[in-house]
């Protein structure tokens, strides 16, 4: 008999006031009885919708009923066949746009907790599974994946199980994209990232890090010099955007991308680690994505004592996700919407003393059904701060299609790709994830990735 | 892991190491540079390529001892290993059309500036090698240096050696003696090359300067080390390191470096920047 309950069980979590002084996750998880409760509130729908809205269509009911049985090795099984980084999607994906915002249950009350099910179930196997996944055979076949965010692990993954022999190049000195760099710590566990990337190893593909392509090895000589037959590039949209105001070459002005970084991968919140960070008494995140959330919610673990939000429209256009913006108000964010900069101030010294603002309202909706906001003439004020993150988007880094031949872009920087089987204008050339579409999310570089995988294998079969 | 196959300590506080890097040294060219982690907590670490051997696949860095990752970095032996060594990084030296070139280099700066006099030299350029250090006991480089250029001038602020004065007297002096250089190409700590751009500015001598802004990535994924030149944003790490000095924003440049300074200090307390003295002897 399904649990009839209209709400998901609830999920433990740090208090807010003890969270937002350590990077330790927020969510900490259902347990083995709250995952089997929480399972039997699935109907198991015969037209199983929330499949449809999966990026990577993972098998939900049917993994969310072995869980109910407490069956978790086969529920873990279920999704891995199509998901390969399932601790990871548990925990950023945004569901209620996803798989739970086609949930049934969801009609009347609240949708099924897939997210915090899947979660569980990738924990769990981290936890207890003692097995080591076998290597598959090897098809003699070389493909090389450049850039090793999300897009690239799921095109990995899923090629190294078909038997290829992938090698994966990353710039950076560790493994993971923006689940290393951006992504923090109370969100994402970095150990939980590293367990994945082991898996992806143990499968057989190898990674090597510290490889700039672009710089130390063009595309044309992965493919003519070191025996590649394929190439997927999944190097995602990295290059931060600033706003061309006044004072943005203070001191105390950082990008997300920058501020996000030393904190994430290279740990400047730990005083055993060498990279520093400013240390910021009241800090401004212009923007309002989950790029803005997170820097936020850094900048209060730093132990900022004010931290504001200054997004140019209002709380129902943000594009960050409800959870992270609900989280960030309890940890006590401010927010100050409808507000754009037009200035960063100068203490007299080379560093920010307050940021200048313009208060906005929404103009009538464009072509495209967006309100625009409007400026107010003469509303200007000032938000007292010493530290200003730009957390405005950002766009594909030009360093892969500057140097190769062949491979069109868009006006945005944005590779060009046959959307069937994301081949780009270079045959034997895939490309997928942010790197395609600019900035988007974990779960659709990852489809792009499964896809391109595909593709490639389609492609070297009948080669 | 990366292996130090030579290391030579080119004065008290200047440091040599020849890292095994096949793929750096392939294809590393005269301005680029690398970045360095030394270890599992380490920072990342921008440090400009001074030469490269092709055929044994080793990249040279030389490097002052400036602070806590420098020397960290200077303690290691020959045989040790350092975790992280990524390059060729930025955009190589264009010296396209350069017939007579002034290289000039300050200090620890002279490391950068002779891969540039070398590639230059074996172009069939002449240059003019003009460097200047504090006093004798600092001068590195001078027999590499001599080797790739036509004329070598050296400078010492007390006159301890060679000629007494500013790199930018030499410079200035040479220019109004008719030697009609197409470049300068200047590279030292930022006061210095702020100078020589000012030096070359009434000329009209198009000048190089390679900048040592912050960074971390040097990828271009964080806009750290973004400048200011000709009114633009920049990132030095992959539109520069080189500019044209008399477009840059050097005190910008100057100020956006000091913002870790305190944190620095706290973690080197005894560290007295030579650097910064030395470049303020070069301006007064």
């Amino acid at each position: 008999m399904a649990n009839m309950s209209l709400e998901k069980i609830k999920m433990p979590e740090q208090a807010p006031d003890i969270r937002n002084k350590n990077f330790e996750e927020v969510s900490l998880g259902y347990t083995g009885e709250m995952a089997m409760e929480e399972a039997t509130r699935c109907l198991n729908c015969k037209h199983k919708p929330c499949i449809e809205g999966c990026p990577v269509n993972v098998r939900i009911p049917e993994f969310i009923a072995e869980v109910a049985k407490g069956d978790f090795m086969a529920a873990y099984k279920v999704i891995t066949s199509t998901n390969a980084l399932p601790a990871v999607c548990g925990r950023v994906c945004p569901q209620e746009s996803q798989c739970e915002a086609k949930c049934v249950r969801g009609i009347k009350g609240e949708a099924v907790a897939i997210g915090r099910l899947e979660r569980f179930v990738a924990d769990w196997y981290m936890a207890n599974a003692t097995e080591t996944p076998q290597k598959p055979v090897s098809n003699g076949k070389k493909v090389a994946v450049v850039g090793s965010g999300p897009s690239s692990l799921a095109c990995a993954g899923d090629l190294a199980k078909a038997g290829y022999d992938v090698t994966v190049f990353e710039a950076f000195h560790k493994a993971g994209g923006v689940l290393v760099y951006g992504i923090p710590e109370f969100r994402l566990p970095k150990g939980i990232v590293q367990k994945e990337i082991d898996t992806l190893a143990a499968l057989g593909v190898k990674f090597m890090t510290n490889m700039v392509i672009g710089k130390v090895l063009s595309i044309d000589e992965i493919i003519e010099d070191m025996g590649f037959e394929a190439v997927f590039i999944g190097t995602g949209a990295g290059l931060p955007s600033f706003m061309s105001i006044p004072g943005e070459a203070l001191v105390g002005v950082y990008s997300a991308n920058e501020y996000l970084t030393r904190i994430n991968l290279m740990k400047a919140y730990q005083a055993e680690y060498d990279t520093p960070i400013r240390n910021s008494k009241s800090v401004a995140v212009v923007g309002g994505g989950n790029v803005a959330m997170d820097a936020a919610r850094c900048a209060k673990r730093l132990g900022a004592e004010n931290v504001y939000i200054v997004y140019r429209r209002s709380e129902a256009e943000m594009p960050a996700r409800l959870e992270e913006v609900h989280h960030a108000k309890e940890e006590g964010i401010e927010f100050h919407l409808l507000r754009n900069p037009v200035q960063i101030l100068d203490n007299g010294n080379g560093q920010v003393r307050g940021i200048e603002c313009l208060k906005m309202e929404l103009g009538e909706p464009d072509a495209s059904g967006r309100r625009s906001p409007v400026p107010m003439e003469g509303s200007n004020y000032i938000i007292d701060v010493d530290t200003v993150v730009m957390s405005i988007g950002t766009s594909p880094n030009p360093l892969i299609r500057s140097t190769t031949k062949g491979l069109d872009s868009n006006r945005r920087g944005c590779l060009v790709v046959n959307e069937e089987t994301n081949q780009t204008t270079r045959e034997g050339v895939y490309a997928g994830g942010d790197a395609v579409t600019g900035a988007a999310t974990v779960i659709l570089a990852m489809g792009a990735g499964k896809k391109a995988a595909a593709s490639i294998d389609e492609y070297l079969k009948n080669k | 892991m990366f292996r130090i196959v030579d290391k030579r300590e080119l004065n008290s506080a200047v440091t040599l190491l020849e890292i095994e890097a096949p793929f750096v040294a392939k294809k590393a060219q005269a301005g680029q540079f690398i970045i360095f982690r030394v270890d599992e907590y380490s920072e990342r670490v921008p440090l400009t390529i001074a030469d490269y051997d092709r055929e044994k696949g080793t990249v040279t860095i030389i490097f002052q001892k400036v602070g806590f990752s420098t020397n960290l970095l200077a303690a290691k032996e020959i045989g040790d290993t350092i975790l992280d060594f990524v390059g060729p990084l930025g955009t190589a030296t264009e010296y396209e059309g350069m017939k007579k070139v002034a290289v000039v280099g300050g200090g620890v700066g002279c490391a950068i500036a002779y891969p540039q006099a070398k590639a230059l030299h074996a172009m069939g350029v002449e240059v003019d090698v003009i460097v200047g250090f504090r006093n004798k006991d600092i001068v590195i480089l001078e027999d590499e240096m001599k080797a790739v250029s036509t004329n070598y001038y050296l400078m010492t602020d007390d006159g301890s050696k060679a000629e007494k004065g500013f790199v930018t007297d030499k410079l200035k002096a040479l220019i109004e003696a008719g030697n009609q250089y197409d470049t300068v190409i200047a590279i030292g700590p930022i006061p210095m090359m702020k100078f020589v751009s000012l030096t070359t500015k009434p000329y009209g001598i198009h000048t190089i300067v390679s900048l040592n802004p912050i960074m971390i990535d040097g990828t271009g994924m964080c806009g750290g080390c973004r400048v200011t030149v000709g009114g633009e944003i920049k990132f030095a790490c992959v539109d520069g390191p080189d500019f044209d000095g008399h477009l840059v924003d050097f005190d910008e440049l100057m100020n956006r470096n000091s913002i870790y300074k305190q944190r620095e200090g706290e973690i080197s307390k005894d560290h007295v920047c030579r650097m910064d003295k030395l470049a303020k002897e070069v301006i007064h």
